[in-house]
This record gives C-alpha cells, structure tokens and sequence, in this order.
C-alpha cells in the first residue's frame, strides 16, 4: 500500500508545487499540501498508476490510520464549563460543575491550603517517587479521618487504604479490583448518580444497573423504590451508595432509612461502595457527614470507600483522594492493598505527592485541622445561605403554589431542580445560565445577589417551557 | 441472624450465588466455636466470612520492591542501584535548583487556584512538551497535526496511548523490545493490547542485535504498533546509531508499522535535549503518524510529581482534533483530569528563558556525573582485573546499565555486599558516587570469580 501511495504521488501532476517540490527533495513528505493535492484531484489517486523514476525516501502512508475516529461528544458536566467561558453576555452564571465559589464569585483556595504548602516549601521536601499506594502519613489520617481515629477498624488495622487520584481515580482502582476478583459481580448505582460513575464501570467492564433513588413527585427520596431494588439484586452486588450529600440530587436517607439500608444490604450479602466526596461539605460537620460510613463501619461489615479531598480542602486539580477496602481482618486487609497496587502500577505506578502532602499536614496538625474545620463550617454556611435565599426568591416571585422547599430540604453543593432538558436548555440559551442537562444547578457556583435573577430564570423555565 | 439471611431468600439452589451463600453459611456453622474466643463487635465477620478471602497476597513489584528490600538492610554499606531516581555524589536525592525556583514562584503567586484542569490538562504545558520533544521548529507543530494531553508521568501516557489504541486502532498487537522496561508489558495488557516481542539485546555483545530487531519488525503484521525507546534503552542502556534508527524507520514506514516512542530520558542519555530527540523528530520529519510518551520525572526531578504528556502526530489537524477528543474518553473514567502542580513547574521553566537554560545546565551536570560514574566502574573493575569485557558499561547510555550479570551473581552481591539491583542485572548508574564505585566494583568482581 505504501508503494501505491509513492507511485501515485509522484505521478500526480508535476506542475502541482508540492509534489515537484519533493521530487526535488525540497518540501515535506506528508505534509497538508501533499494531503491537500488528493482532495482537489478528483480520481482516485490509488488508481493513478504510472510512476516517475525512482524515488528511494520510504513516504509515510498519507492516509491516516486514525481517518475512521469519529469526534466525541463533550463531558457533559466538564464541557458545561468550557460553553460558559465562551459565552460573553454578562448576565451569565456558571452553575455546571461542582467547583466552590466565594460570594464574590471566585475560586477559592483554603488559607489552611496555603499555610501547608508554604510549611512544605519551607521544609524543602524532595520530591522522590512515593510508594505505590501513596503517602502512607496521607492515608493514616485519611482512614481516621473517615472512619473516626477511635475506630476498631482503624485500631485492628483492617482497612486497606490506598492513595488514589482522588474521587474518580479511587473509584476506578476499586472497579478493577472488583472487575478481577467478583467476575460477574454487578454494581447497582442510583437513578440519578453522578455522571461520570457509568463510565468508570463501563471502562473498567463491571456491570452495573440502577436502583429507585429519586422521586419526581416528591423531588425526595424514593425510599422503597431504592430498598426493593437492592432486594432485588442477586446476591453479592456492590451497592453504590453516596455518603452524605447525594449527586446530584443533594438528596440524603435519614438515619432511620440508612439503618434499613444498611439491614437489606446484610440480608442479600451486597457488598455497600461508598462514594465519599464531600466530607464536611454537605452538614459542615466532617462527623456528621460521616455518619452513613461509621454506621456500615460499626455493623462488622466489609466495605469499599471512595474518598475526594476536591471539594472539602478545594484540592480539584491536586487530585487527592483514597479508595479505603474494610475488610473481616488485618491480614484480608494486607493482601487487598497489596492487589490494588497492582493495579496502579500499570495505570500510573505511583500517584502524585503534593496534594497528599497538603492533606497529611492539614488534617495532620491540631491547629491546622481546627482552622480547616472553620473554613469548611464558613462554606458550607454560605451554600446554606444561597438555598435560603433563593427559597425566598422563588416563593415571593412565583404566584402559581409551587412547593419550592426542596431547595431547603436537599444539603451539599448541589440541587436537583426538576427542571428537564428542554427546560435547562431554556435556562442556557434564554438566561445564560449554565447548569447539566439533568436540572442539576451547583449552588457553589451562586451567589446571594444573583439569587433573584436565578429564580426568574427558573420560574420562566419551570412554567413556560416544556 | 443467619436464619434469616436463609429464610429470606427466593433464589433457587443452582446459582453460583447461591452455592456462595450455602458456602458461607457453612464456614459460619463451623466457625462458631472459634468465634466464641474472639472478641465481641456487632455482627462480627471472621477471615473465613469475609467476601476477599479468595483473595490472595499480590507480589512486591520487582522493581520498587528492591528499594523495599534496601530499605529493611541494617548494613552501613548499603548500596541501592534498584529504581532508576538520580542521586547526587552524596547519595542524596536532588530536587533541581530551577524546579525549587519555579515552586516558590508559583506558591507564592497569590493569584493562583487549584480549579480543576480540563481533561487534557495544562494548555501551556500541552504546547510547550510538544515543542520540547518535536523541535520549536518542527512541521507536525506548524502543521497543528498534533495533539498532546497531560498525563501522569510516562506510565500514564503509555497507558492512556495503549487505551486508546486498543479502542480505536485496527491492530490490537504492540511489540516491545526484549528486554524492556519491567512494567511495559502490564501497562499495554492491562490497556487492552497484546503484547508480543522483538529482538534487541545482544548478550553476546552487550550490544544491540540489529539483525534479529529488523528480521522481527520485518515479520511483524502490516500496522502493528512497535514500542521504541526514544533513547537511553532502559534496562540495556543499549541505543540504535542514526544510521540504524534510519534503517528502522525506513522498515516501519514500509510496513506502516505505528511507532509508539517512550521518551523517558531526554536529555539525560547525552546531556542534549536536542540529540536525545532525533529518533522521534526522524520520524516526525517524515510525515508518518506516532505516537510518543514524555515523562519529566527523570530530566526535571519530578518524579513523584508525576508529570508526563502523551502525543499522537496525525496526518493532520481534523484527525488530531477527533483523536484528542477521544483521548478524552479514556482519561475522564481513569481519573477525569491531570494533577496540576508538577505540570505547573515545567510550564514555568519551559516558557521562561533564564529558567530554561539553568535547567539544560542543571541537566548536562548530572548526565555528565552519570558518564563519570561509568567511567569510573569501568578503570576501577579494569584495575582489579575483573574477568571480562566490561567495556559496554561505557558504551552504555542514560541511567542504568546491563551489566550481564546472571540472577544468581545479582542475589550473590545483595547477600554477600548488601548491593540492591534488579535480578535482570540491571544497575542504575544514578545510585552511584565516586565513594561507593569500590565497592561495587568489588562486589561485581567477588560475583563474577566466586560465581558461574
């Protein structure tokens, strides 16, 4: 095939400038204007069979090998960001991904964040590659972090926690260990869920399904939808469950409803896999918040958590997180770390030291710690703050009865509005406000002065757009 | 309790869920006199209930393991020559001068955020590696036929570039050169590749078997994807001349052959970032796609930072705007986008002049330390008339060197000199100062006398 693509390149028309340029050995072979001379000769170039003298360079194919690839579609939650930066009214709000906003408006980099990473500068640490599971100080406070320094899981030593790349690389380390050692095994994940998991189960070529989570009714919890579907599940399926601050419902099980979880889970033998990634975000209580785990935890059960310090220590693009295995023994314990480094190693053989550093020394140091928890409490605040006030907005200004207080009921960064697509869509191209396509608006992204705007756009949405 | 579990099941008793279940009942009947001795916690599950018991102890990586095994070694003349992380004469660690600046620099800059990186990650940094491993110069950057996106280190790259091949290239085959790099053939398996082989060590020669690499490459299916060690063959040391990387080229071409460099050395091998380049900007120059992983862990002492960058040259810039877009695919289920911080550090020295040139000297002065330490091994094994052609340890180039010492003669000089290498014989010449040369060089000797 090379050889047809030679003769028919140097038998294309010698007048054309950037085939006579390569005979003369002048120009580049392959480049565009070669690539281009095929376009405009309308003959198959293939076909052209006469040759012109030997030409001894070995041309590169010209057709590429990557010509069938079709364009993918963008993330639709990272690509919500990418539309808004390209939008230039000055109304427009970025509500799409879950990134913290002061009110101002602006990203937000922790004062603790700051205070560790000039302590780390000052120290002049090396930069040597970290063990295959990470920085071990990282994942001992991790672990306490989650589970409670008192814990027995902790004292008996019977979590295998492993440094990932935060929420979503620890979440894919468990898949593949799942995928390996439960062939076969399902993972059931929520109706809605956040919408990168299918894709981390899919790559990872774990079955999943859904279970009832939402209820459009009620814009609550569809509790026994979610308990019958779990029963349903044959037995032995890793149960995805969102520790605190459901995404992108902000729709959380009480306590009384985690406990029934919990029972069903016990009964069919599933496996519960927590996604932990906003820790002290949604109650401003890194305890409270915990809660759902420690429950699991303290029932003797074996359990997978994925953790993210993303959102709770706004570490997005340091990318720490841990995947945390609780299992019967020390020793279970041992050998599941030791598989799920191997299964970093091929993936990206050590994850990297700065973000685990800055946790290790926040979450390391008492004073430290005490300053983070009040600047977890003033976030967590503010967003409680902006669900009040747009609360407010949406029952002053609309007239028709709607029962808005969802906004109050649901905790965390994120708010399930009901609007549909066609509706969000509304809200994007009519009022420049930039959210997912599932109704999910990031409340971090909104502040108290453009609460009313916001309400305006989503009672004109809600009631003028089907 | 576990009545209940029993009673309430609806499943039939020939699931392979089931007969788990049955199982598990089972091993809690019979465990329940060893449970009495235990302590009491709710619901209690013993290593006989749990769901990973069939789960066994993984292996230490053989690599990263021997620095474990050193680690553990009381001896005060320890010697560890295991993972390849460059070492000053003192034997210390070095984070380079021009990294330290860039870090205050942008720890210091208050208007600086930690907001998620788009998937592909750092823009600048994106460009400025494309440039660095292509040439300023080169057509495929004027051309926009590349993409590069950030990755971790060069085992993210590879990994990333492997998966992407397995979903969208019509040759699921890779060859990698015998020997290589201990965790290549896990990466490109475990991306959905498979892996076959194809000559390059010569253990005859120490050198490299031209001859059975071009017989293999010649006899690979059209298309297949060749892995390539840009420079500084790693375990070897063992690099192609020019004259041969043209004769590879020239085949792979020919058979349009995909070339998939691992450029982990630039650099490092000669102490020039242009010279160590050349394989990959031949090829580039030719008009022919590739791909190539860059790794700055080894030339910026970035290693635990994890900072890499993957790029594929296309036959022009649609092909590379619609491949980009589907290196997105892979990226975001895998950990949705690049760390920042060690990206941002070779952003600032790449884009700043003075900082560049302080690295390149900063760079030659450790290759040029490494030359020295070959050197050295080299007069001090000659001096002990140590049996053998010792010569390929100058012959050699980048970090490590294959000594041609057996896996007997390696556990040999751990037991007897406490010196930590790879059972392939693989020594990183990095671990190395002018103090601990005698020992090594005594160590090699005692193995190569004492043993076969």
């Amino acid at each position: 095939m090379a050889s047809n693509v030679l003769s028919a390149a140097a038998s294309a028309s010698p007048s054309t400038s950037p085939v006579t340029d390569l005979l003369k050995g002048k120009g580049r072979l392959g480049s565009g204007n070669v690539g281009s001379l095929f376009i405009k000769d309308k003959g198959n170039p293939f076909l052209n069979s006469k040759s012109c003298g030997r030409i001894s360079m070995a041309v590169a194919v010209n057709v590429s090998r990557f010509e069938a690839i079709t364009m993918a579609p963008p993330d639709p939650i990272l690509g919500v960001s990418e539309a808004f930066k390209a939008d230039n009214d000055e109304k427009k709000l970025n509500l799409g991904v879950g990134a913290y906003r002061t009110e101002e408006l602006q990203p937000y980099v922790l004062d603790v964040v700051k205070k560790a990473e000039n302590l780390m500068l000052e120290r002049g640490e090396n930069k040597e590659y970290l063990p295959i599971e990470g920085l071990a100080a990282f994942n001992k406070v991790t672990a306490e972090l989650l589970f409670g320094a008192d814990s027995p899981v902790i004292s008996e030593q019977r979590v295998a926690t492993v440094q990932g790349l935060s929420g979503t690389g620890s979440l894919r380390l468990a898949a593949v260990l799942i995928e390996r050692y439960f062939p076969g095994a399902k993972v059931l994940i929520s109706s809605p869920t956040w919408g990168n998991h299918k894709n981390i189960f899919n790559d990872a070529r774990v079955p999943w399904s859904e279970y009832r989570y939402y209820d459009p009714k009620t814009v609550g919890l569809d509790f026994e939808g979610m308990i019958e579907d779990i029963k349903a599940a044959p037995e032995g399926s890793f149960i995805l469950l969102h520790g605190c601050a459901h995404n992108p419902t902000g729709i959380d099980p009480t306590p009384e409803q985690w406990e029934k979880i919990a029972d069903v889970i016990q009964e069919k033998n599933h496996i519960p896999f927590f996604d932990v990634a906003y820790q002290g975000f949604a109650s401003g209580s890194l305890d409270q918040d915990a809660a759902s785990v420690r429950l699991f935890a303290a029932r003797g059960m074996e359990i997978f958590v994925a953790q993210s310090y993303s959102k709770n220590l706004g570490l997005y693009s340091e990318r720490i997180g841990a995947i945390n295995v609780v299992c019967s023994s020390t020793d279970t314990a041992a050998r599941v770390k030791s598989q799920l480094k191997r299964i970093a190693r091929p993936m990206y053989s050590n994850p990297p030291i700065h973000g685990a550093r800055i946790v290790a020394n926040v979450v390391g140091d008492p004073a430290l710690f005490d300053e983070w928890k009040a600047e977890m409490e003033m976030m967590a605040g503010r967003i409680k703050g902006v669900r009040q006030k747009l609360y407010d907005s949406l029952t002053s200004k609309d007239k028709s009865g709607k029962d808005w207080s969802f906004i109050l009921k649901q905790i965390g960064m994120f708010s399930f509005t009901g609007l549909n697509k066609n509706q969000s869509d509304n809200m994007t191209n009519k009022w420049h406000v930039y959210m997912t396509k599932d109704g999910r608006i990031s409340l971090a992204g909104l502040n108290l002065a453009k609460c009313e705007y916001l309400a305006d756009a989503i009672i004109d949405s809600y009631h003028n757009v089907s | 309790m576990a009545s209940k579990s029993f009673s309430s099941s609806s499943s039939s008793g020939c699931s392979p869920a089931s007969d788990r279940r049955i199982s598990v009942l089972a091993r809690h009947l019979v465990a329940e006199n060893a449970l009495s001795s235990s302590p009491i916690y709710a619901s209690p599950t013993s290593s006989a209930n749990s769901v990973f018991a069939h789960i066994a102890r993984g292996p230490e990586d053989p690599i990263l393991g021997v620095t474990v095994a050193y680690n553990k070694d009381p001896s005060p003349v320890k010697l560890n020559l295991g993972v390849g992380a460059y070492r000053t004469e003192e034997g210390k660690p070095l984070v380079l001068n021009v990294v330290r600046k860039a870090e205050h620099m942008l720890v210091n800059d208050r208007s600086r955020v930690k907001e998620y990186l788009p998937i592909v990650g750092l823009a600048d940094f994106n460009k400025l590696s494309a440039k660095l491993i292509f040439g300023a110069d080169s057509p495929v950057i004027r051309e926009n036929r590349i993409t590069t996106v950030q990755c971790l280190s060069g085992t993210g790259s590879l990994r990333v570039g492997g998966e992407f091949l397995a979903k969208h290239y019509h040759q699921r085959t890779i060859y990698i050169p015998l020997p290589t790099w201990g965790n290549h053939p896990k990466v490109f398996t475990l991306a959905g590749l498979s892996v076959k082989t194809y000559r390059y060590y010569d253990p005859a020669t120490r050198g490299l078997n031209f001859q059975g690499l071009m017989e293999d490459l010649g006899s690979a299916p059209s298309g297949a994807i060749i892995l390539l060690h840009a420079c500084a063959h790693n375990p070897t040391g063992v690099d192609p001349t020019p004259q041969q990387w043209e004769q590879i080229r020239r085949l792979m071409r020919s058979k349009a052959l995909m070339p998939f460099f691992d450029s982990a050395y630039q650099g490092f091998a000669s102490g020039s970032l242009d010279e160590d380049a050349q394989p990959v900007r031949m090829f580039a120059a030719d008009g022919g796609e590739l791909l190539v992983a860059q790794s700055y862990a080894k030339n910026m002492g970035l290693y635990g930072e994890r900072v890499g960058a993957l790029s594929i040259v296309c036959k022009d810039a649609d092909v590379a705007g619609r491949v980009e877009s589907q290196l997105k695919l892979v990226i975001r289920p895998m950990y949705s986008n690049p760390p920042i911080h060690g990206a941002s550090i070779v952003a600032a020295i790449l884009k700043d002049g003075n900082l560049y040139n302080e690295w390149t000297i900063e760079l030659k002065a450790m290759a040029d330390r490494i030359i020295s330490m070959r050197k050295q091994l080299f007069d001090a094994l000659r001096a002990r008339g140590t049996p053998g052609d010792w010569s390929h340890i100058i012959k050699q180039i980048g970090m490590f060197t294959f000594t041609g010492l057996n896996s007997e003669q390696v556990a040999f000089m751990t037991r007897e000199y406490h010196i930590y290498m790879t059972s392939d014989g693989r020594i990183s010449m990095a671990g190395l100062s002018s103090k601990s040369v005698p020992h090594l060089a005594d160590a090699i000797h005692a193995a190569v006398t004492r043993m076969k």
